[in-house]
C-alpha cells in the first residue's frame, strides 16, 4: 500500500484491463454504464423538476420535465414554513462538534493503535473492530436512560459528547491504517531530537495524515447532517430541532403539499452534493486507502 | 519502534516526570499506549458496556419515562412470546434482509466491475453511482415516496407508458416490501466503492497468467476475481446484514410500518415501543432480541462462509 506518496495526486481510475478486452465487450460495457447512470440520476432530475412545480403541475400525466410556469417560490415557502434558519444553526453545532471529535479523538486513539507496541493492544483493537459490527440501534433504549439520568435529554450533548470518546470504530480503523503507511523513520528522527510521543503524534503524524483526516471529517459531516434517529430520540423542544427533523416533520403533516416537501428535500440535499463534488476524491480514496487489510 | 526514547531531564521536572523517566522503556511504552487509546476504552465502557448492562437490567423492569422503573420479573418476556407485532416485525426484518442484502451486493459488484474500466471520464460515472448513497435519508425517503406514488409517481408513469400495470407500491404489503428492497438497491455506493478498491488491488499478472492458461472472461471471474475478492465480499455481506437489520428512517417516514405492519421493521418497532408506547423495559427486551439475532446470523455466516474466504497473507 504505497499510500502516502499518492495521497495528494489522483488515484488511477482504472486498472489495465482494456488490453485484453474485446471491442464488443467494451461497447456493451459503455452502454451499461450509461444505462445505469441514467437510472441513478433520473430520480434527482425528477426531484429538482418537481420542486419547481405548482400544485397543479405536480399532479399531471404525462409528467412535465421542465415546469412552466416555473415556481421558485416553493423554496421560500418551504424554508419559512418551519424555522429552518434555526434548524440549520442547531445542525451546524452538532456537525462541527462531531467533526472536531472525529478529527482529534479518532486520530489520537488511532495513533496509539498504529504506532505504539504495548501489551493488550491487539485485544483492544479487536474490541474496536467488534464495535464496528455492533448494531448501534440496539443501544438507543439504554442510552436514553443513561442520558436521562445525566439530565441531557433535549440538549445536544447525547449527539456530540460520546463522539469525543474515540469518534467511532470506523474512523479509528481508517486512520490507524493510514498512520501505518507513514515511514517509522520520520517518527524515530523526531524522537531522537527529543520529541515526546505526543509531539510525534501532533507535529509529525497529524500534518501528514491530512488527506485521511479530511476523509473522516467528511464522513462525520454526512453522518451528523443526515442523522434522524439520534435527534428524534433526544431532542424535544422545537427550538432544538435539526434540519433532518424539520424535513421529517413535513411527512407527518397532511397539510404540507408535495411541492414544498420536494423543495425542502432538494434544499437539504444540495449542500451534500456540492460537498461531494468538491471533495469526491476523499470519499473514494478514503476507502481505497484503507484497503480493508492489515 | 526499536530505538529507546531518550528523555533528557528538564529543569522544572516534576515528581511525576521524574518517576516516569526512570521507568523501563517497555513500561513507558505501555503507559503511553494506554494514554492514547484511553478515550476509546472510556467510550466503550460508557456507551457500549454500560448501556448493555442497563439494557439487561431494564428487561425485568417496567418504565414509562414518567414514574420510576419498577421490578416486574419476567413479564416483559411473557409479553414477547405472545406479541403478534413482534413476530410481524421479525418477519419483515428477515424478509427484507435476505432479499435486499444479496441483491444489493450483486448489484454493487456488478457496478464496481462496470466502473473498473479504462474509459475517459469514468470518474463521472463513479460519482453518479455513488450519489444516491450520500443523499440524506430523510430527503431520499420523501423523494421515493413521491416516485412510488400510485397516481402521480414517476415509476407508475413509466410503467403506464410501457403498457404496464398500475401498482399500488406503498399500499399493498408485498409491493411495499419490494419498494424497500428497490430503495436499498438504488443506494449501494458504499459496498460498490469497497468492491472497486478490491478489484483495483488485484495484480494484473494474475489475469495474464490465467489468459496464458486459456481462461475466458467467465473463468477469470470465477477462478481469479472471486477468490481474491472473497474477504471483501464477506466483509460487505456482514456489514450489509447489520445495516439491513437496522432499517429505520425510510420505514418511519414513508410507510410508518404499514400496510398491515408489513414494513414494521424491528428497529422501528423498538423505537415505537420505547418512545410512543413508552414501554422502555419491553423495548430493552426487543433490543436484546435484535442483538442476539444479529450475533447468531453473523455466527452462521462465519461458519458457512468463513472457511471459504481466501486470505492472501494469513496472519498478517
Amino acid at each position: 500500500m504505497a499510500i502516502s506518496n499518492q495521497a495528494n495526486t489522483n488515484v488511477p481510475d482504472h486498472i489495465e484491463v482494456s488490453r485484453s478486452m474485446p471491442t464488443l465487450w467494451r461497447i456493451v460495457n459503455l452502454i451499461l454504464l450509461f444505462f445505469f447512470a441514467f437510472l441513478m440520476i433520473i430520480p434527482f432530475v425528477w426531484l429538482v423538476s418537481s420542486s419547481f412545480k405548482t400544485q397543479n403541475q405536480i399532479f399531471t400525466y404525462p409528467p412535465e420535465w421542465i415546469p412552466a410556469p416555473f415556481q421558485p417560490e416553493n423554496y421560500i415557502n418551504a424554508l419559512t414554513y418551519k424555522p429552518f434558519h434555526l434548524y440549520f444553526k442547531n445542525t451546524m453545532i452538532i456537525v462541527i462538534s462531531n467533526i472536531l471529535a472525529v478529527v482529534f479523538s479518532s486520530s489520537f486513539v488511532a495513533y496509539g493503535f498504529a504506532r505504539i507496541r504495548f501489551p493488550g493492544r491487539d485485544f483492544w483493537f479487536g474490541v474496536v473492530l467488534a464495535t464496528l459490527f455492533l448494531p448501534q440501534a440496539i443501544l438507543i433504549v439504554p442510552n436514553f436512560m443513561i442520558f436521562a439520568k445525566l439530565g441531557w435529554i433535549d440538549t445536544f450533548y447525547p449527539l456530540t459528547v460520546p463522539m469525543f470518546f474515540g469518534g467511532g470504530a470506523f474512523n479509528i480503523f481508517l486512520l490507524r491504517q493510514f498512520f501505518r503507511t507513514i515511514p517509522e523513520e520520520l517518527a524515530d528522527a523526531a524522537r531522537l531530537d527529543g520529541c515526546t510521543e505526543f509531539g510525534v503524534y501532533w507535529r509529525i503524524m497529524m500534518p501528514l495524515a491530512k488527506p485521511a483526516l479530511i476523509t473522516v471529517a467528511i464522513f462525520a459531516f454526512l453522518n451528523a447532517w443526515n442523522d434522524l434517529l439520534g435527534p428524534i430520540t433526544y431532542l424535544r423542544s422545537t427550538s432544538n430541532h435539526t434540519i433532518a427533523m424539520g424535513l421529517a416533520s413535513f411527512t407527518s403533516q397532511m397539510d404540507i403539499s408535495w411541492d414544498l416537501q420536494l423543495a425542502a428535500s432538494t434544499a437539504m440535499t444540495v449542500p451534500v452534493i456540492i460537498l461531494f463534488f468538491f471533495a469526491q476524491r476523499y470519499f473514494i480514496q478514503g476507502i481505497v486507502m484503507t484497503g480493508l487489510k492489515g | 519502534m526499536t530505538n529507546p526514547t531518550v528523555k533528557r531531564k528538564r529543569s522544572p521536572a516534576s515528581g511525576l516526570f521524574e518517576w516516569y523517566s526512570n521507568l523501563s522503556l517497555k513500561t513507558r511504552r505501555t503507559i503511553m499506549g494506554y494514554i492514547f487509546i484511553m478515550p476509546f476504552i472510556l467510550g466503550f465502557i460508557l456507551w457500549f458496556l454500560g448501556p448493555a448492562l442497563v439494557a439487561g437490567w431494564l428487561t425485568v423492569h417496567r418504565w414509562n419515562l414518567l414514574t420510576p422503573p419498577r421490578y416486574i420479573g419476567f413479564d416483559n418476556f411473557e409479553r414477547l412470546i405472545n406479541d403478534e407485532l413482534f413476530y410481524k416485525s421479525l418477519k419483515a426484518t428477515f424478509i427484507y434482509t435476505i432479499t435486499s442484502v444479496p441483491l444489493g451486493l450483486i448489484f454493487a459488484f456488478f457496478l464496481a466491475a462496470l466502473i473498473n474500466t479504462k474509459i475517459k471520464g469514468i470518474s463521472i460515472f463513479r460519482t453518479i453511482y455513488y450519489l444516491p448513497t450520500i443523499v440524506p435519508f430523510v430527503a431520499s425517503a420523501i423523494l421515493w415516496a413521491w416516485l412510488l406514488n400510485t397516481e402521480f409517481g414517476l415509476i407508475n408513469a413509466a410503467l403506464r407508458a410501457m403498457g404496464g400495470p398500475k401498482i399500488a407500491w406503498l399500499q399493498e404489503p408485498g409491493w411495499a416490501m419490494a419498494s424497500f428492497v428497490i430503495m436499498s438497491v438504488w443506494a449501494v455506493g458504499g459496498p460498490m466503492i469497497i468492491f472497486l478498491a478490491g478489484l483495483q488491488g488485484i495484480p494484473e499478472v494474475y489475469y495474464e497468467a490465467a489468459e496464458i492458461d486459456g481462461a475466458g472472461q467467465w473463468a477469470k471471474l470465477r477462478h481469479v476475481t472471486l477468490p481474491l475478492m472473497s474477504p471483501i465480499i464477506f466483509f460487505n455481506l456482514v456489514i450489509g446484514i447489520i445495516g439491513a437489520a437496522q432499517e429505520f428512517v425510510r420505514a418511519y417516514l414513508i410507510t410508518g410500518g404499514g400496510p398491515e405492519n408489513s414494513t414494521l421493521f424491528l428497529v422501528l418497532y423498538i423505537y415505537r415501543t420505547a418512545f410512543q408506547s413508552t414501554r422502555m423495559g419491553y423495548a430493552a427486551v426487543l433490543s436484546w432480541v435484535l442483538f442476539i439475532i444479529l450475533m447468531a446470523l453473523s455466527f452462521i455466516v462465519f461458519r458457512l462462509l468463513g472457511s471459504r474466504v481466501y486470505y492472501e497473507n494469513p496472519g498478517d
